[in-house]
């Protein structure tokens, strides 16, 4: 389960931020998840829960936001849905993804004495 | 400090970051793929199920090649050397990658394997990543194509429950077509449906390492993945486009 290197990853990025910022605590993270990055939300949920013991972020709340998949053409721009073939409708090019292999780290909210 | 009364309740302070939580690994990933196109190496990730035929692949590839191109490899493997044994058998330079318990091999692990891999002058780099359909699609490691190896056992739905893995995937080898007989109503159209719906520009080959079918197919486009490097140097793998935005701090 790779949800736990992710949140390994996660951990040490807030780490030295704060630190950089000289925060004493971490309250709120926000991350967002896309429906196709592979990763599992409710299984980072838990696996953060596990790891963030004894951390800069014990405590803090992970705020986790969902990403649909979106997909458009890749000549025309029109929007494509998944369900059948991922080709344009119109002009017959592969789609590409627009929205949804998101696994980011959007803000962090921290307690600075 | 509490401005209000001077209490010195600390400062709720919201910071943006906007960066891929493994931009480490990126970053690592970036590093390898300077040090295989930097070489004219080409770096494939080769993916796929426990048993999908994945070195078997890599064996039959080998005497194909041998006296045009230099082939070597690296195995992701949870606790045995094994697979490298089997390509050091077939005559590939191979190195195993222990992973423990990981599922997936990540681009400081393919860094230290490089340091320690034999410096023979290679043309193609093949990384058996751990058999998975899940994890492995998640890190990039350096490659420039990743290549999917899915047998006609496992059953056409498989891209459609894994679209992470099969949307990432440059190219499908459809492994064990031998099989096919056996598999009752079973036929590639299927699993061509099923790619399309989930694997933009879909590309696959089916091949059988017992019948050989397929295989010419299969160096021929090793070939021209190799003249593309002279051309225009070496592409990327296929990279999801949508995030890429957040990547640029
Ligand atoms: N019938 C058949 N069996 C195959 C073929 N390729 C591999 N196998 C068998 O599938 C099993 C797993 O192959 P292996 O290369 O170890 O898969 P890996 O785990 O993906 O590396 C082995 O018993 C192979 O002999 C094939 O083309 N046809
Ligand atoms: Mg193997
Ligand atoms: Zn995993
Ligand atoms: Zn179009």
């Amino acid at each position: 389960m790779h949800e736990y290197s992710i949140v390994e990853a996660l951990i040490s990025r807030v780490a030295e931020e704060a630190e950089a910022r000289g925060a004493a605590g971490v309250s709120r993270l926000y991350v967002k998840i896309g429906a196709l990055s592979g990763v599992e939300p409710d299984l980072l949920a838990s696996a953060y829960e596990l790891f963030s013991e004894r951390t800069i972020c014990a405590g803090a709340e992970l705020r986790i936001e969902r990403v649909e998949e979106r997909w458009a053409c890749s000549g025309c721009g029109r929007a494509v849905e998944r369900g059948a073939a991922l080709v344009c409708p119109e002009c017959a090019r592969p789609a590409r993804l627009v929205q949804g292999d998101e696994i980011v780290l959007e803000r962090i909210e921290m307690e600075v004495p | 400090m509490c401005l209000e009364c001077g209490c010195g309740d600390p400062e709720i302070v919201p910071v943006d970051v906007h960066e891929k939580i493994l931009a480490g690994n990126d970053r690592a990933a970036a590093h390898n793929r300077e040090h295989f196109t930097s070489r004219g190496i080409l770096a494939l990730n080769l993916m796929g199920s426990p048993g999908s035929g994945k070195t078997a692949i890599l064996e039959a590839t080998a005497p194909k090649l041998r006296g045009s191109f230099a082939l070597g490899a690296v195995s992701g493997d949870l606790a045995t050397d094994h697979d490298a044994e089997r390509l050091r058998a077939a005559g590939i330079p191979a190195l195993s990658i222990t992973t423990g318990s990981a599922c997936h091999l990540d681009a400081a692990m393919v860094h230290h394997a490089l340091h320690d891999f034999p410096r023979n002058k290679l043309d193609i780099f093949v990384i058996e990543n751990v058999g998975n359909l899940v994890c492995p699609a998640v890190y990039d490691l350096g490659q420039h194509a990743n290549v999917v190896a899915l047998s006609v056992t496992e059953g056409e739905d498989k891209p459609l429950k894994y679209p992470v893995m099969f949307l990432k995937a440059d190219l499908v080898l459809l492994t064990k077509t031998d099989l096919l007989p056996h598999l009752t109503g079973m036929r590639i159209e299927r699993f061509e449906e099923a790619l399309a719906r989930v694997m933009p520009a879909p590309k696959m080959i089916p091949v059988s390492t017992h019948s050989g079918e397929g295989l010419d197919e299969w160096i021929a486009w090793l070939r021209e993945r190799l003249a593309l490097r002279a051309e225009h140097g070496l592409h990327n793998a296929r990279q999801p486009h949508a995030a890429r935005s957040a990547s640029g701090h």
